[in-house]
């Protein structure tokens, strides 16, 4: 099959991957390089608008946008995979013993796992950073610990299910220990549902993180991070749209691509 | 070498316990093939499984002796019994479509056992595994060593987990409906591989099927079972020639036969 028809079979797998690739690379860029220093003040060139030095405009302290962009895309991209990496690890650990061993295990560690799923997310958050405080690297660790019942929900509906296949059965027969079962036989046979659940996860971290870097809990200032950035803008709204407009479509970029491109791939899979 | 000494199997996983083998009496030498035959049902799988230690530590109970080279089987620990497993006594299950893992190569499949049980480096595995594959009667071992179970029809499968299962020299090959769901020429051929491996390597085969035309050309002994207790058992020729039991007269008389069938009957 050549490129061509693949991408116009596959359209929703080839925009949303292209999206997304782009998105990394700025992320990515904005972790090594931003054409400014995104803390960098320049009062003279407070709430200017788009001109060929600053391609986004400043926003209210003088700070180029753009550079904010990058360096909060990467802010936001770093702190949703460190969010959906602690989330599908320890998920994972939890799912498999509880799905393959059933019992007693199971049933203590899923009503603990619904008593969290009960309270609203963001409030758990909020609780949590109130007693660790805020900051990057505690958004991450909340936010991560927050996602991991999900996930171990998922994990275990899929151990349960292995469990007792023919290919388990004989993996068993052949001596292999627990260990290796769930880990080397049963594993590689979730990484589908995995994989989307990841893809659902990785949205929904972004989206978490900027909602708390928005109410002002999350990452905070000076780190650039694009809810911060979005509520500050609010202020300005009528007087620099294109404030709150750049740093808006960053994340509906973000978001869309990567759940286009998980859409697209959960349909050829 | 194996000897199961009144083995008696019961479900707990409802509010009245349900027994579904009662006193079952099996004795296995080196190098015989012994056949269970019984309706669905009979507790024929069911015996195989216990043998095999699969059957789960939970919601059951089971009394009785499995013993196996001095070792009681039923009461080991589970790292004892799993030194034997795979090892000693091996499993091919009925369904091949569904016993191989579907997300990895048949090469690192068949080999598994070795890697669990032996410390041989992965080029020596790999060196078996292709000799194993060759010696199922499967072409071109080294193709197939790549391949992903979907890849193949469900005879070469069930090579495949013939290939699997006595990798290890297994002293033990049990067979659970191991043809049930092939096709006639197949099955043919999966039941010549069989006989040719215990012949060559002397593996005692314990044969369960519900054909009994199949038990009888392949199997010296057989065991006739039903509701879980077995009703019959003596070697092939005088169960088949002079069933005792009404049972068994009833089975063997529901053969189809080509005669009858010439006759319109």
């Amino acid at each position: 099959m050549n490129i061509k028809s693949f991408i116009l079979k596959n359209k929703r797998l080839a925009i949303g991957g292209s999206i997304t690739a782009i998105m990394v690379i700025l992320a990515v860029t904005g972790l090594f390089f931003t054409p400014y220093d995104p803390n960098a003040m320049d009062i003279s060139a407070k709430l200017s608008g788009i001109s060929p030095r600053h391609i986004m405009g400043c926003d209210n302290f003088g700070r180029d946008i753009f550079s904010r962009v990058l360096a909060g895309l990467s802010t936001t991209m770093v702190v949703a995979v460190g969010t959906v990496f602690i989330g599908i690890v320890f998920g994972t650990l939890i799912g498999a013993f509880t799905g393959y061993y059933g019992g007693y295990l199971d049933e203590i560690m899923m009503r603990f796992n619904d008593a969290v799923l009960a309270f609203p997310s963001l409030l758990l958050a909020l609780v949590f950073i109130s007693v660790m405080g805020s900051g990057k690297l505690n958004v991450t660790i909340a936010l991560g610990i927050l996602f991991i019942p999900s996930y171990a929900r998922i994990m275990r509906g899929e151990f349960l299910k292995c469990r007792n296949l023919d290919y388990v059965m004989s993996a068993r027969l052949m001596g292999a220990s627990d260990m290796r079962i769930m880990f080397v036989h049963i594993l590689p046979n979730t990484v589908r549902v995995m994989l989307s659940t990841i893809a659902i996860g990785f949205n929904n971290a972004v989206l978490a993180e900027a909602g708390m870097s928005y109410l002002g809990i999350g990452v905070q200032p000076p780190d650039a991070s694009l809810g911060r950035m979005l509520s500050e803008a609010q202020s300005y709204l009528f007087v620099r749209p294109g404030y709150a407009v750049c740093t808006g479509m960053a994340i509906v970029l973000l978001i869309l691509g990567f759940s286009m491109l998980s859409e697209g791939l959960e349909k050829n899979a | 070498m194996l000897d199961v000494i009144d083995l008696n199997i019961e479900f707990h996983d409802h509010i009245t316990p349900e027994t579904v083998v009662y006193d079952f009496d099996l004795h296995l030498e080196k190098g015989e093939i012994v056949g269970i035959v019984g309706e669905s049902g009979s507790g024929k799988s069911m015996s195989a499984l216990a043998i095999a230690g699969l059957l789960s530590r939970k919601h059951m109970k089971k009394r009785g002796q499995i013993i196996f080279d001095g070792v009681d089987l039923l009461t080991c620990s589970r790292g004892v019994l799993r030194k034997y497993q795979g090892n000693d006594i091996c499993m091919v299950f009925q369904e091949p479509m569904t016993s191989l893992n579907p997300v990895k190569r048949i090469g690192w499949q068949v080999g598994e056992s070795l890697r669990i049980h032996t410390s041989l480096t992965e080029e020596q595995i790999r060196e078996k595994v292709i000799k194993t594959l060759a010696d199922v009667e499967l072409d071109d071992p080294e193709g197939i060593y790549d391949k992903y179970p979907h890849e193949l029809s469900g005879g070469m499968r069930q090579r495949v987990m013939i290939a699997a299962a006595i990798i290890c020299e297994p002293k033990i090959l049990i067979a659970d409906e191991p043809t049930t769901a092939l096709d006639v020429t197949v099955q043919a051929q999966i039941l010549k591989l069989l006989k040719r491996i215990n012949k060559t390597r002397g593996t005692a085969i314990l044969f369960i099927s519900h054909d009994l035309g199949v038990v009888r050309s392949l199997c010296e002994r057989v065991l006739v079972m039903y509701r879980g207790r077995i009703v019959e058992s003596g070697s092939t020729g005088e169960v088949f020639e002079h069933p005792r039991e009404e049972y068994t007269k009833r089975l063997i008389s529901a053969i189809p036969k080509m005669e009858k069938l010439k006759d319109g009957q």
